[in-house]
């Protein structure tokens, strides 16, 4: 390990907003992109229970 | 040696079920690899004599970078495998790997901006690298509001293939225009024909880096592909059939 504390290690040797601007954004854009692929497969799959749902309804419901 | 029928793989029937199968393991290896990428690049690698620790942001932003340019020449192989072969599956991994790709062209230009404006003293500048990574950028954002704005999916399908493969150009302009151009932009940090010019460690914890986001990829693709397999399949009994639809 290279660094003597954990301020001087959020610190970057002055570069603090810049590394942890990269590091922070990358971060928090690739969790967003996971989180809107799950998101958008939950919402299919629900449609997809949904139709089945109301396909197996007695006709007679559907009335 | 046994000859593979790549045609069966590319059902979507079949491959929504192998694609589910295979996204979880490049998911865990991708979370390894940044572990450990993130690791090397923060806590082990030394400080660079020019830039100090600033230069720690190129462990984000030449893997985005490089993705970025990887992920459009395989939505641009994609397009040419759908047009010539006219197989449903190209069009849904084109469409599948665009959002990702707009992504890490995005990021590359975000981390750049933040590493110029301490090193060069400007967010941005107007050099051939940075001009042609922002067209990249453009053309990913062109392809989703182009293929999101045809309804029928065979004409949207072939359209955003033509912006795939057209936009493909920009790619190799993007590569060598540190060579062609009397840029800002440094050269290449790493390449094909002569050693390295970085320090082992930093080297190898780029590549880890790299490897990881790879990996997410290919998780993420093989992720998105199952839900737009699921949508344009709706109707199919296979679809109904799947023990995740049952209500």
């Amino acid at each position: 390990m290279r660094w003597e504390s954990w301020s001087q290690f959020w610190a970057m040797g002055g570069y603090a907003v810049y590394v942890w601007g990269s590091v922070g954004v990358t971060a928090l854009l690739l969790a967003v992109e996971v989180w809107q692929a799950r998101w958008a497969h939950r919402l299919v799959l629900n449609q997809l229970k949904a139709e089945q749902a109301v396909a197996q309804l007695p006709v007679e419901e559907l009335m | 040696m046994k000859n593979i029928n790549w045609f069966h793989y590319a059902a979507p029937q079949t491959f929504y079920g192998l694609a589910g199968k295979a996204w979880p393991w490049f998911a865990v290896l991708a979370t390894l690899l940044m572990l450990a990428g993130m690791w090397l690049g923060f806590a082990v690698a030394p400080t660079d004599f020019q830039q100090g620790e600033g230069y720690r942001i190129i462990f984000v932003h030449v893997p985005a970078s490089w993705m970025s340019m990887v992920i459009y020449l395989a939505m641009a192989f994609w397009s040419v495998l759908g047009l010539t072969f006219n197989t449903r599956l190209s069009g849904m991994m084109t469409r599948a790997l665009a959002p990702t790709g707009a992504l890490f062209a995005f990021l590359s230009l975000w981390t750049g901006a933040l590493w110029g404006k301490p090193m060069w003293g400007a967010w941005w500048v107007w050099d051939a690298r940075l001009t042609s990574e922002l067209i990249l950028f453009f053309l990913y954002l062109g392809y989703i509001a182009l293929t999101s704005a045809i309804d029928d999916t065979r004409r949207s399908d072939r359209a955003g293939a033509l912006i795939a493969i057209v936009g493909a150009i920009n790619v190799p302009i993007i590569y060598f225009s540190v060579k062609w151009w009397n840029t800002l932009h440094q050269g290449a940090s790493v390449s094909l024909t002569k050693a390295p010019s970085m320090a082992e460690i930093m080297l190898w914890s780029m590549l880890l880096m790299a490897l990881a986001f790879w990996f997410y990829t290919v998780a993420l693709v093989l992720y998105r592909v199952r839900t737009l397999i699921l949508q344009r399949e709706s109707h199919a009994t296979w679809v109904h059939e799947l023990d995740e639809v049952k209500p």
